[in-house]
């Protein structure tokens, strides 16, 4: 079953607070990672392996490069879920 | 007629570490490279790091601090019959450290051999030591992690020379009692390896510098080690719950507090040794038992999981009892 994007939000913002004590109302999908969130890219890479644990979604090393944003790893999630 | 006879068990009598003299501090690195303090603080979590002299060899460190470990044992280096030093850094191939350690610390014929499981080799070596101590091939052994990995390093490549140090750590491991109500004084160790990580940390060869894809070790390292831990705790009878302290090799400080988290011991006091010791490789579990046991902030009879990991990729995580 798809999840929707509120749902997928809602579960990266608790993994966003566990991994880099950012609290989950905080995290807004126009956000970016670096400069907004101040998450450096080894967050993101521990982000990535949770999101993989609670979504089921893969995010291999050279696509997470390119996810700069909160609502990019939404999208992220989202799309592969619908083709898995 | 047999008359050797192993042991129920085996425990760590003492502990003892060595750093060198030289501090390099992030601040003198940042004069040579395009890095500063606040970066390394935060991406690695190193403060200072101690680098040995051009001249003082990884048998240099590994006597030092084993000598310690000798006199906080009570034993003498005529109860020493097997010496191990687990070392990925030797100054040459033949001969191997521990026949020469030996010799210098006064112990008189013990066998004696050279482990190399990169970070991993401390807890390869324990494990050898307890099985060796049990099956009746030794009585009192020497453990020993020392590196000089200064010398392999690229002082101008900021990916590498930020991390890595030089030290040495020691464990004198002797006979126990065993039972099964009670935390084995070294539990078995859960060992593996992943050679298909080959090209992620190695040494290509005599002529080059260490190479390390820091982004592949750093997502292996916080997945794939969780269920080590948790088997080395599982095997030795032992709830991460639990457990008194957890000493993870000194790799990185995101990488320690990011298996801390997940490992639901939030009770217990992490080892963040690596903040003024820098990544020593095997010497690193060691070092920073004795460096926590002599500040006091252990306790005799703490429960302690051990995990050791690098290049290899090898690994190796086991419980153990503090002396």
């Amino acid at each position: 079953m798809a999840m929707t994007q509120k749902e997928i939000l809602s579960g990266l913002s608790e993994i966003i607070d566990e991994i880099a004590g950012v609290p989950a109302d905080e995290v807004t999908p126009d956000k970016t990672f670096v400069d907004d969130l101040d998450i450096d890219s080894l967050s993101m890479v521990e982000i990535a392996v949770a999101a993989q644990d609670k979504f089921g979604v893969e995010i291999p090393d050279d696509q997470l490069k390119d996810l700069k944003t909160v609502q990019d790893v939404i999208d992220y999630v989202e799309r592969s879920s619908v083709s898995a | 007629m047999r008359t050797h006879q192993g042991s129920a068990g085996a425990k760590v009598l003492a502990f003892g570490g060595y750093q060198p003299a030289k501090v390099v501090t992030n601040d003198d690195l940042s004069a040579t490279v395009d890095t500063n303090d606040e970066w390394i603080r935060s991406r690695v979590g190193i403060e200072s790091r101690r680098i040995a002299a051009p001249d003082e060899t990884v048998a240099d460190m590994a006597v030092n601090a084993a000598g310690k470990a000798l006199a906080g044992s009570g034993l003498s280096p005529a109860d020493i019959d097997l010496v191990i030093v687990a070392t990925c850094t030797p100054e040459v191939m033949i001969p191997n450290t521990a026949a020469v350690v030996a010799r210098r610390l006064g112990i008189s014929a013990p066998g004696a051999y050279d482990l190399n499981a990169a970070c991993a080799g401390f807890c390869y070596a324990l494990a050898n030591a307890s099985d060796a101590i049990r099956a009746g091939s030794a009585r009192h052994v020497l453990v020993i992690g020392s590196e000089k990995l200064s010398q392999w390093v690229d002082w101008t490549d900021r990916s590498t020379c930020i991390i890595f140090a030089d030290g040495a750590g020691a464990a004198v491991v002797g006979p126990a009692e065993e039972s099964d109500d009670q935390v084995p004084g070294i539990g078995p160790v859960a060992w593996g390896s992943d050679g298909s990580m080959a090209d992620k940390i190695f040494i290509k060869d005599r002529d080059s510098f260490i190479f390390q894809e820091g982004q592949s070790v750093f997502r292996w390292a916080t997945t794939a080690l969780h269920p080590v831990a948790l088997r080395a705790c599982a095997d030795a009878g032992v709830d991460p719950a639990e457990l008194d302290v957890f000493v993870p090799h000194q790799a990185n400080l995101r990488i320690i507090e990011s298996i801390a988290r997940k490992l639901g011991a939030p009770q217990a006091k992490v080892a963040t040794d690596i903040v003024h010791a820098g990544n020593t490789s095997s010497a690193s579990i060691p070092l920073a038992l004795s460096r926590m046991i002599e500040r006091g902030e252990l306790a005799s009879g703490d429960k302690a999981l051990l995990i050791g990991f690098g290049a290899g990729v090898c690994y190796a995580a086991q419980v153990i009892t503090l002396p």
